[in-house]
């Protein structure tokens, strides 16, 4: 009945009332005032003297100069890359030992996969104030160290136990995690694989090396890239086990936590902590390109 | 020794009836036997592991639970509180405005649910489903967002706050975060995967475009909703970073911020931080035990595009 120009119009009129954009603008709105412009202006304040009161004025590279001689900012360097040398090998070997071992169905698993993933769930804050506990002076840890007659460790109070402590706090609370990550990988490396190597004669450390870990290659890749990025970010950990000063003279201090020490406050340095920011995004760049490389150099 | 005498146990009992021997065999998911040292290998392996994820909590919750006379620091430890008391629940609630801060918590985390759900819902539709000028541009925007370390940016997102007059609100925590760039790619890909068939045969029936999202795309949907809003609510209800450098009124803390709070203040009350602790964590673990099926799958979906 209808002309072809008339249903033209219909199915103009149906669109109109909502319009594409209307579906896409909040969400672009959000992320474009909060990620993407503070982004922008992090880069552009790195290159001022910012402060929190004070517009500041362009400085050009004097930020970054002042960096090179800012021993706290090396002491922060030094940290946070320690933490990704300290924490990847573990974040990556790790979990993968535990989704081999939780893989069988064999009777209550699913219990033991739910909890292994429970420090997940918990918020950072509760888990570094729980470890902050076990590992106190007088804490469990140390009670049951005296107990079988090694005697007490100051876990807390050496800066480089301290920050020991905090990587293997962090390496408890992701494992759950990649775990899940693992478990699909695994899922899907056909058992045929396995057999074979098995009626050759492979043991089980050997089915590992030659079976498991090449199927799962690219999810440890994955795994190294998350975990890397993650681990050179670190600040709630340390934070909660050193203290907001990172410790005394604050031996202990991460880069973000000097990000989040240098530019808050009234008196805060905005620009100063900027280009600190920008050191941490081009070193998590850096960080992602090199396991993709490494990724690929194995490939070759 | 037990598992030799367990199994000697078993063994008459499957003599007497052979059929049921079959069904208590114990296999793997191919079907294929497991040998019993194995198996006993595995759990005690199984429990070690237990003993170290669990067995934190649980000491917190028995120090929470050990009255002001108990010694919590005996050398050897004494596991279980010798008498259990609710006291400490009591003294964290009128040290610090405890339940104030669990529920501007809640308040947050539910505020978070919502605006991730709707606003990645929208989006996501509209990076998978509409045709107009700019998509691309649009899902572009999305994936650089995602990209942005946030860590990086908290100090100009706290200036943006400043700006905008909402440093030190609650509005001001939400925001940031309030619809995320992977969640709105989670929907997309969720959209995509759906047959676009149906909603043509809606479009023909005349059905709009908000009429096809929905009640033809989002019921579709449901699970990557699921998974989006349990991420939120976790993702709020444990942020430390953000809340610690937006709020400054001790009125307006999150629960996170508040246990910081009480740690820096009360450090060496252990009784009285691991109280604070387990009232934080126990929402979480409920709702973990209830929903653990969506949390996986946000694993696996999240870990994929991020």
């Amino acid at each position: 009945m209808t002309s072809p120009s008339s249903t033209t119009a219909a199915r103009v009129r149906r669109q109109l009332p909502t319009s594409p954009w209307l579906f896409a603008a909040p969400g672009l709105l959000v992320v474009g005032i909060f990620i993407l412009y503070p982004f922008v202006s992090t880069v552009v304040n790195a290159f001022t003297d910012r402060r929190t009161l004070i517009p500041g004025e362009f400085v050009g590279l004097a930020n970054f100069r002042e960096l090179l001689h800012d021993e706290m900012f090396w002491i922060g360097l030094r940290n946070s890359t320690l933490y990704v040398v300290g924490v990847v090998p573990a974040l990556v070997l790790l979990p993968l030992l535990l989704a081999l071992l939780v893989q069988k169905n064999i009777p209550g698993i699913a219990f033991f996969r739910s909890a292994f993933y429970t420090p997940v769930v918990a918020s950072i804050v509760v888990v570094g104030l729980i470890w902050v506990w076990l590992l106190d002076e007088r804490g469990l840890v140390n009670s049951l160290l005296e107990a079988i007659g090694v005697g007490r460790v100051g876990f807390l109070s050496d800066q480089w136990l301290l920050l020991g402590s905090a990587m293997a706090v962090t390496v408890w609370k992701g494992l759950g995690y990649y775990m899940i990550i693992y478990l699909a990988a695994l899922a899907n490396v056909p058992r045929e694989l396995h057999e074979a190597a098995a009626v050759d004669g492979a043991g089980a450390v050997r089915r590992f090396l030659t079976v498991t870990v090449p199927a799962v290659r690219s999810t440890m890749v994955l795994v190294g890239a998350l975990s890397s990025v993650a681990a050179f970010k670190v600040f709630s950990e340390v934070y909660l086990m050193a203290g907001p000063d990172g410790g005394p003279a604050g031996e202990d201090t991460t880069l973000v936590m000097l990000v989040q020490r240098t530019g808050t406050g009234l008196t805060g340095r905005v620009g100063y902590a900027s280009a600190i920011s920008v050191v941490v995004f081009v070193v998590t760049v850096a960080l992602m390109l090199l396991v993709l490389r490494a990724d690929r150099k194995e490939d070759a | 020794m037990s598992i030799a005498e367990k199994s000697r146990e078993t063994v008459p009992a499957a003599v007497d009836v052979p059929r049921r021997r079959r069904g208590k065999r114990v296999t793997d998911e191919h079907g294929k036997h497991v040998r019993v040292w194995e198996l006993a290998l595995r759990y005690l392996l199984l429990l070690a592991v237990l003993a170290l994820t669990v067995g934190p909590f649980l000491w917190q919750l028995s120090t929470s639970l050990k009255g002001p006379t108990e010694d919590i620091f005996s050398s050897p430890p004494k596991f279980l509180p010798g008498e259990p008391t609710l006291h400490n629940y009591d003294r964290v609630a009128q040290t610090i405005p405890v339940w104030d801060y669990a529920f501007n918590s809640l308040k947050v985390a539910t505020a978070n649910v919502v605006t991730n759900c709707v606003g990645a819902a929208l989006a996501g539709y509209a990076l998978a489903r509409l045709r107009y000028r700019g998509r691309k541009v649009a899902t572009l925007v999305f994936i650089l967002a995602m990209l942005v370390p946030v860590e990086g940016i908290i100090i100009a997102q706290f200036t943006t706050m400043r700006e905008l007059g909402l440093n030190n609100t609650l509005i001001g925590v939400v925001l940031p975060g309030c619809i995320g760039a992977m969640n709105v790619l989670l929907m997309r890909n969720a959209f995509l995967n759906l047959p676009y068939e149906i909603e043509e045969a809606a479009f023909v029936d005349g059905a709009n475009t908000w009429q096809r999202f929905l009640r033809i795309a989002l019921p579709s949907v449901k699970g990557t909703l699921a998974v989006v809003a349990i991420f939120a609510f976790m993702g709020a209800w444990d942020d430390f970073l953000w809340p610690l450098i937006v709020l400054s009124d001790p009125d307006k803390f999150t629960l996170t911020i508040g246990l910081n709070y009480l740690h820096g203040t009360f450090a060496n009350d252990e009784r009285l931080v691991a109280a604070g602790t387990i009232i934080a964590v126990a929402p979480l673990i409920a709702l973990f035990a209830c929903l653990q099926r969506y949390f996986f799958r946000g694993v696996g979906e999240g870990a994929v595009k991020g």
